[in-house]
């Protein structure tokens, strides 16, 4: 008896605790609500059938606890029920996955118009690179990578030299232009995750990865890590800043491109070895 | 035997001419079993106290010393869950502590729970001791084998722990082992610490193999007379089938331990690209990390199953019992297991949905994984049918039971979020995960372990553990990982992610800090909490009441050995003969409320049983 009314009170404070709990998402900051509409459905529809489970659980143990002058049923199937039980869930699982798919449809099939943001990932940081005038990204190669070419840009790739270089873990986008983030990495796993947007994706060493988001929401944002790096795993911290398109032409225009880059680090070395001949 | 296998051959000779003709209600015919097809060998009896106890042949003591040593990797792995957990709710508290140290707890802490612990302790323990008695046979058919099975998993968990004191300590790249982190430098213990945590693993797969084998060719060639395969109580379905499972899994994982430590000795690149480290190009290059992953989960998903089919059989037989009620739906309650367990071969890669991998994948992975949950929900309604309309005996058995049923079904669900591709976009690598997988494999599974120690104590040691001591035990317990895992999913929902040594200060984690203080010291209490059966038992082995033989009245054949607890062989002269399924509970017309899986039909003519 005390065991049915303590199980009863777990299944009453789960409701409550769901109900009123001050832990819940952050304000969503991308086009992805479909992503949260789906887990609002999943826990209408999830959290239906724990709580039904249980308290039929908890009937059961009131009802049904032993005496000794009863006997249980004997009933070894009952295959009508058992069909139906069998189709109600498939049905349910059927609702449940179709909008799952859908949205994971849109997040695979990125806009035509989206903006390429490289995130290039490394133990422990993030830096990153965007197209220039010409609306493509030069090819890279891990050997290139130096301290005057940071993403190791192939030096003939006439697409690369106009490539916008940001020498800083914060990442300017413009609001409500969709983003297309590629994501690669110089050692190990790492995921550019930014919890009000939602979406994440792993950076593979050897290979570029994507995913894509749109966002909607003016605002600074923290970058975290999302896949386990090593030590410094928990301080791969980076940022994010949302601005209006004026704001975020202003800032484009003060980056420095693949060749200015190239040509700083030519003048620093030039002037490097005056001084040392001297 | 050989006397015995003539009796047989004569009984079906009589039995053939009673059928032609007989309609009359009292017929021995209706008794007839199929007579044995080969005949008894003799069991190798140990002599000296070494070849009793130590290596010993009998599968009920490899089973106990499974049981052991699975429990104290166990208690090393509770240990590290509550330094985690002190870190996490009370930094302040834990300065001694480095990322370097947490990290590799965390690592320690999730292979020893899932491999070194559950596996073992289910199919080791519970598999060794359980299978030859319920199925009727005297010892597993390769007795030498599963000895050596119980010393290889023993040395796989020495080099396990002797890798807490090397150089640079035990690995710390988490349980998962992704490379390239694992094996470079920047991940603590990538050194000695990851080549013996790799030997450790190859060690407990050769080991399991052999007592894999064993269990599976007990099943199914060892059942004694009359135990047809859809007699076997569901412990043993269970059982078996997970054991099928890890004879295909395993070796995805030895592979992969293989190949990762040429990788790490070698420099070989079955794993490694490109990679540059501190400024150098390192000697690797053309490998797929992402393969590793692949094949890593093509074990880690079905070793899920490992854990938790065994589990879904046990408990669906102490509920039956202790409801004093049928299984309801047994045959589709086979057929749930061993769907399960095919069907456990294509979700892998839903562990996988934002690794990189080709996100068109996605499609495929949450639709099996999604399918996986209707045999699954079956199982779950068939549980609480088995309840409904029963004569339930509220004890400490059920109470695990029903906590296994809460957490389970909390568990299950939260599944069902993660397997659904796009809503495990913004869930993956969260909190919401670590909640989902301990609740759902970590909880419900250590649940059902609490039960069956508690169900068949007295037939393994022949005392009764204490009740009172067993449901302060329960609750505790219960209400504690409860506490711990549901309110954990919502810090998943704020997007705080996993493994992190420390949060700073960002603001959607600093609200969580309140709690992470609760949900650890919750932690510290249920950890406590399980020393509490220490002491049970410790005490019932002093000084506890005598237990009868079969105390709960049930009808699986493991009660109604020769003596109790069971000596070496079983059963005394003559294996038992088995003529219905062991759920003939309160059957109508019967004296008692349960009919032993011994009792010929003859016996009980008056009764409504149906035919099984």
């Amino acid at each position: 008896m005390h065991a049915g009314i303590i199980f009863l009170l777990v299944i009453i404070g789960s409701v409550l605790f769901h109900i009123f709990t001050p832990w819940y998402w952050t304000d969503i900051a991308s086009n992805w609500g479909g992503m949260d509409d789906t887990i609002t459905l999943t826990f209408w529809v999830g959290g239906g059938v724990f709580v039904a489970v249980c308290l039929f659980m908890i009937y059961c143990v009131f009802r049904y606890s032993h005496k000794e002058d009863r006997r249980a049923e004997y009933k070894p199937e009952d295959k009508k029920l058992e069909k139906i039980l069998t189709w109600a869930t498939t049905l349910g699982v059927a609702a449940l996955l179709a909008p799952g798919l859908i949205i994971w449809n849109q997040y695979v099939n990125v806009p035509k118009n989206a903006i390429e943001v490289d995130v290039m990932a490394w133990q422990w940081g993030w830096q990153y690179r965007l197209p220039g005038a010409d609306g493509k990204l030069g090819t890279t190669q891990v050997r290139n990578i130096a301290d005057n070419n940071p993403f190791g840009i192939n030096p003939d790739d006439p697409f690369g030299r106009d490539d916008i270089m940001v020498e800083s873990d914060v990442i300017n986008l413009e609001n409500n232009r969709p983003v297309k983030i590629l994501l690669r990495s110089v050692d190990v796993l790492h995921n550019w995750y930014v919890p009000q947007f939602r979406a994440k994706m792993d950076a593979v060493p050897g290979t570029v990865t994507f995913y894509w988001f749109e966002p909607n929401k003016v605002g600074e944002y923290e970058v975290l890590c999302a896949e386990y790096c090593g030590v410094g795993h928990y301080a791969m911290r980076g940022g994010v800043e949302v601005q209006d398109k004026a704001d975020y032409e202003v800032w484009l225009s003060e980056q420095e491109t693949f060749e200015q880059l190239s040509a700083r680090y030519e003048k620093l070395n030039v002037d490097g070895n005056k001084l040392a001949k001297k | 035997m050989s006397d015995e296998y003539d009796n047989n051959k004569s009984y079906q000779t009589q039995s053939s001419e009673v059928m032609d003709g007989s309609t009359g209600s009292v017929n021995p015919d209706i008794d007839y079993v199929r007579p044995a097809e080969v005949g008894e060998q003799d069991l190798y009896h140990g002599h000296s106290f070494i070849e009793k106890w130590v290596f010993c042949q009998d599968a009920k003591v490899i089973g106990v010393q499974y049981f052991l040593t699975a429990v104290f990797t166990g208690i090393v792995g509770l240990i590290l869950s509550w330094l985690m957990r002190l870190q996490l709710g009370f930094p302040e508290l834990a300065g001694f502590m480095t990322a370097e140290h947490y990290y590799q707890f965390v690592t320690m802490h999730g292979m020893i729970m899932v491999v070194y612990f559950l596996t073992a302790l289910f199919l080791g323990g519970f598999g060794n001791y359980l299978i030859p008695l319920m199925v009727g046979a005297r010892d597993m058919v390769f007795p030498y084998v599963n000895m050596l099975s119980f010393w290889m998993f023993f040395v796989a968990v020495a080099v396990l722990m002797a890798s807490f004191f090397v150089p640079g300590g035990p690995t710390g790249a988490g349980w998962t082992l992704y490379p390239p982190q694992t094996i470079l430098e920047g991940t603590p213990g990538s050194g000695m610490g990851i080549l013996l945590m790799l030997i450790s693993l190859s060690l407990f797969v050769i080991g399991f193999t052999m007592g894999g084998l064993n269990y599976m060719i007990t099943i199914l060639q060892a059942r004694t007379r009359g135990m047809t395969l859809m007699r076997m109580p569901l412990t043993v379905w269970g059982i078996f089938t997970a054991t099928v499972l890890a004879m295909l899994a395993f070796p995805a994982l030895l592979v992969s331990a293989i190949m990762m430590t040429l990788d790490k000795v070698l420099q070989t690149s079955f794993f490694m690209p490109t990679i540059l480290k501190a400024g150098e190009v390192l000697e690797y290059g053309g490998g797929s990390p992402i393969l590793f992953q692949h094949l890593f989960w093509f074990f880690g998903h079905p070793e899920v199953y490992i854990v938790a089919l065994p589990a879904f059989g046990i408990v669906s037989d102490l509920i039956s019992v202790h409801a004093r009620k049928n299984i309801f739906g047994y045959r589709m309650m086979v057929w749930a297991i061993v769907g399960i367990g095919g069907l456990s071969f294509f979700v892998w890669a839903h562990h996988m949905y934002v690794s990189g991998m080709n996100p068109w994948f996605g499609f495929f992975f949450a639709t099996t994984t999604l399918i996986i949950a209707v045999p699954t929900a079956m199982k779950v309604y068939n549980w609480i049918l088995t309840l409904w309309r029963g004569n339930i005996r509220i004890n400490t058995v059920m109470l695990w039971c029903l906590g296994f049923i809460v957490t389970f079904v909390n568990g299950g669900i939260t599944g069902i979020f993660l397997g659904n591709v796009s809503v495990d976009v913004p869930l993956s690598d969260t909190y919401f995960v670590i909640a989902h997988f301990h609740m759902v494999m970590g909880i419900a599974p250590l649940m059902v372990i609490m039960g069956a120690v508690y169900h068949w104590f007295p037939l393994v040691a022949g005392k009764m553990l204490h009740e009172g001591l067993g449901k302060w035990h329960f609750w505790i317990t219960f209400l504690g990982a409860y506490s711990i895992y549901f309110p954990m999913h919502y810090l998943g929902f704020i997007g705080v992610p996993r493994r992190y040594f420390e949060m700073y200060d960002s603001p959607y984690m600093t609200s969580a800090v309140g709690m992470n203080e609760f949900i650890s010291i919750a932690a510290f209490i249920v950890g406590a909490a399980q020393f509490i059966l220490v002491f049970n038992i410790i005490k019932t082995l002093k000084t506890g009441k005598k237990a009868e033989q079969n105390p709960w009245k049930a009808n699986s054949l493991e009660w109604y050995t020769s003596t109790v607890p069971p000596e070496h062989g079983n059963f005394g002269e003559r294996l038992p003969v088995v003529h219905r399924w062991p759920y003939d509970f309160s059957v109508p017309g019967a004296k008692d409320d349960f009919i032993p899986q011994t009792t010929a039909p003859s016996e009980v003519i008056h009764t409504e049983v149906e035919k099984t």
